[in-house]
Formats: structure tokens, C-alpha cells, sequence
């Protein structure tokens, strides 16, 4: 079963949401709304977006091409695109295969997970669970429209790294499962897309910004960069998650979601940076720029995404990596 | 021209892990036997993982002299 159309956040979900209910295939009225940004501009992408992955009971599977729906969308991805470039600064002289984790470590912001290690309370962590829903619900689906746009090298490398996202052929190990099981073991509600409702502007942007790379061929670059970044800045979150889980006392199997992508995360980013990244500008090298401009869009959303939920619970923000350092040394 | 490509079982990850393609069992020092379960695994070669013998990221925290080569 797929979700059902999310509530409008403003004029153009309020007319996009009510034509694509309607069943008529004529969306004129909603080109007409005028220009709009915010939350109502990213729930509206989002939704046509989610045409493409697993749809609306109450949309009709025809709109998914829908020419007017497509223009909107076009419309939407410039200005994200847009808004996305404008933060980036290309690191110059930099090597992908060399830098990349170098790189992270230096540009690598908030973090969620060292609050929820250290300080959060229940009702924090279920909320960031929930939260968090919209993308692991979905977990590696965006990236996986980018295997048929690569070469012979980059394309084997990146499903040897999705099949382990997909469970290594094992539907009980596949990573949104683990995430939906880890969901119900909590009581909280497992179904795809069942909490968008609450999810705020930035857990819009992340997916929006994923789909965006995803479904662009001439993106393609950026996509794998966003995976690269986003792997390596995993693991070791996904370890002070397992430790706040565990403080709180929360069910094994949301634990074990974590435990996973401790060790998964750790094999995914060498495979990430080197192979895939490696063989993608090997055969491609002038894609070097997108990679890192997806890398970066990365980093940065998931560094606002941090600052709006930390400011929401009050919490202290720790800097990027500062502390970090010496509970090692 | 389609080439045949490199693709070794065991790549040393600069810093980093080993990476080990295929089904192993890895012993480690206290003569503990751990069978990989994924495709591709990486093995810790720093000795500070919290997960030993698996890598988790530690690695990277570390200061340059105690990170493998
Ligand atoms: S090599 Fe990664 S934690 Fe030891
Ligand atoms: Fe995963
Ligand atoms: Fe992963």
C-alpha cells in the first residue's frame, strides 16, 4: 500500500494536492500560482518526486509522466538547483580519491547523533526517528536511478555497495526494512511516508536535493558525491546513536538498525570515495566539480537539518569534530 | 576496446581498513574466529575499532602516526 497525499502546506500544495486528488489531468490552475518557496515549494517537489518511487493512493500511476506535472517540477528543481549551487565553493586542488575524507572531517557540522549519545530524551530520539522515517523508509532508493548512467567500473561498484544496502540478496537484512522493524519495535508507525506531516523544510530539502541527483543524468556526478559524503559521515554517528539508544533503553531492533550501519558505513565510504567516486572520475573526469558539489550539498543540508532540530529541543551544539578527536586519542 | 579490469579481493585502504571481497573467517589475536557476512568487509588494521576485527570508522579520528599505512 502506498501513502496517501500529505496535508498542504500553501497555496500551490493547497491547488497541486486538490487537482492530483481530483483525477483531471488538467493542472493549469496550479502552473498559475505564483512563485513560492519554503515549505510549500519543497512538499509540492517532494510529492512530484514520489510519483516516481512508490506513488499515492489517491493519485492516479498516469501522472507520474504527466507533461503539466513535469513542467512544474522543472520549475521547482531550477530554483532548488539554484539555491543548492549557490552555497557551494569548489575546493580547489583537491583529489576526490585523496582529500575526500580529509575534506569531510573539516567541513563536517551539527550532529543529532552526539545529542542523542549524550543528552537526549525519549521523546527527542522517537521524534528524530520519525523524522528520519522519510529518507530510511526509502534508504539508498534515490541513487539507485544513477546505475544505469555510468560506466562499466563506477556501475559495478556502486551496486556492490547497494546490494549491501539491499540486504545482500536477504529481504530481513535489506537497510529500510531493518529501519521499518526498528520503527515498530517503538510503536511507532512503519508505513512509507507516514510521518511527512511533521517533517520540517529541511528533511524536505535533503530528500528533495537526493532525487534531484538521482533522476538527472547530467547529475549524476553530484549524486555519487552525496553518497560518498554521506556515507563517511555515518558510521561513527550511527555508534553514538547505538549509545543513546541503548542509555534510554530503546528496543533492540532500532538498535540494531544502528549497529548495522556502524560496521556497513565503515565498508561503504572506502567503497564510495575509491571505487565508485574513483571510477566514475577515472571514466569521467570532468564530473570532479558535481561530485564535490554533491558532496558538500551533503554535508551542508544535513548541517542545518542539526541546527533546526537541535534549536527545536533547546540542546547545546557541539562544533564539528572539535571533541571528537581526543575521545580516541 | 573492452578491457579486462582489475579487481582484487584484498585492497589496503590508505589509513584505512582492509577491504576483503567474498566469505572469510578472520581469527584474531585472542584465537576468536569471526565470519564475515557482507559481500565486501572491511577489516581494522588501527586496532582501536570498538567493533575489532571489523573496522568502524575509528580510524579516522586518529592522530597520523598511529594510523595504518
Ligand atoms: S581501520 Fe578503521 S577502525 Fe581500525
Ligand atoms: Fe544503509
Ligand atoms: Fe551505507
Amino acid at each position: 500500500m502506498a501513502m496517501q497525499i500529505p496535508q498542504a502546506r500553501g497555496p500551490l500544495t493547497e491547488a497541486l494536492f486538490g487537482a492530483l486528488r481530483s483525477g483531471s489531468d488538467d493542472f493549469y490552475p496550479v502552473l498559475a500560482v505564483g512563485p513560492v518557496e519554503g515549505e510549500d515549494a519543497a512538499l509540492a517537489l517532494w510529492v512530484l518526486y514520489e510519483l516516481h518511487y512508490r506513488g499515492f493512493d489517491d493519485v492516479s500511476d498516469e501522472m507520474e509522466w504527466d507533461p503539466q506535472l513535469l513542467r512544474l517540477r522543472v520549475a521547482l528543481e531550477r530554483d532548488l538547483e539554484q539555491r543548492l549551487r549557490e552555497r557551494f565553493t569548489s575546493p580547489q586542488g583537491l583529489s576526490v580519491v585523496e582529500d575526500f575524507f580529509d575534506w569531510v572531517a573539516e567541513h563536517d557540522g551539527a550532529s543529532v547523533a552526539d545529542h542523542v549519545q549524550r543528552a537526549a530524551d525519549r521523546d527527542q530520539v522517537l521524534e528524530l526517528l520519525r523524522v528520519r522515517s522519510i529518507y530510511h523508509l526509502k534508504e539508498s532508493d534515490p541513487v539507485a536511478w544513477v546505475v544505469p548512467r555510468l560506466g562499466v567500473r563506477a556501475k559495478a561498484a556502486l551496486t556492490e555497495l547497494q546490494y549491501d544496502e539491499y540486504g545482500n540478496g536477504d529481504p530481513n537484512r535489506l537497510h529500510h526494512h531493518l529501519y521499518a522493524r526498528g520503527l515498530e519495535a517503538c510503536g511507532l508507525e512503519a508505513a512509507y511516508g507516514a510521518h511527512l506531516d511533521e517533517v520540517p523544510l529541511e528533511v524536505l530539502e535533503q530528500n528533495n536535493a537526493m532525487s534531484l541527483f538521482g533522476l538527472h543524468r547530467r547529475l549524476r556526478g553530484a549524486a555519487l558525491g552525496h553518497l560518498a559524503a554521506f556515507e563517511a559521515t555515518s558510521s561513527m554517528p550511527s555508534r553514538r546513536m547505538v549509545q543513546g539508544l541503548e542509555r534510554l533503553g530503546l528496543p533492540a531492533e532500532i538498535v540494531e538498525y544502528y549497529a548495522e550501519h556502524v560496521e556497513a558505513d565503515a565498508v561503504h565510504e572506502q567503497l564510495a570515495v575509491r571505487a565508485i567516486c574513483g571510477a566514475l572520475l577515472d571514466e569521467e573526469p570532468e564530473l570532479a566539480d558535481d561530485v564535490w558539489f554533491g558532496a558538500f550539498t551533503c554535508l551542508d543540508l544535513e548541517d542545518r537539518f542539526a541546527r533546526t532540530m537541535l534549536d527545536h529541543w533547546g540542546a547545546d551544539r557541539l562544533g564539528a569534530g572539535e571533541d571528537r578527536r581526543e575521545e580516541v586519542a | 576496446m573492452s578491457a579486462a579490469f582489475e579487481h582484487p579481493d584484498v585492497v589496503l585502504c590508505p589509513g584505512g581498513p582492509m577491504l576483503l571481497r567474498g566469505d572469510h573467517v578472520v581469527e584474531d589475536a585472542d584465537g576468536v574466529r569471526h565470519r564475515t557476512t557482507r559481500a565486501v568487509t572491511a577489516v581494522c588494521r588501527c586496532d582501536k575499532s570498538a567493533s575489532f576485527p571489523w573496522c568502524d570508522g575509528t580510524h579516522k579520528v586518529l592522530p597520523d602516526r598511529l594510523r595504518p599505512a
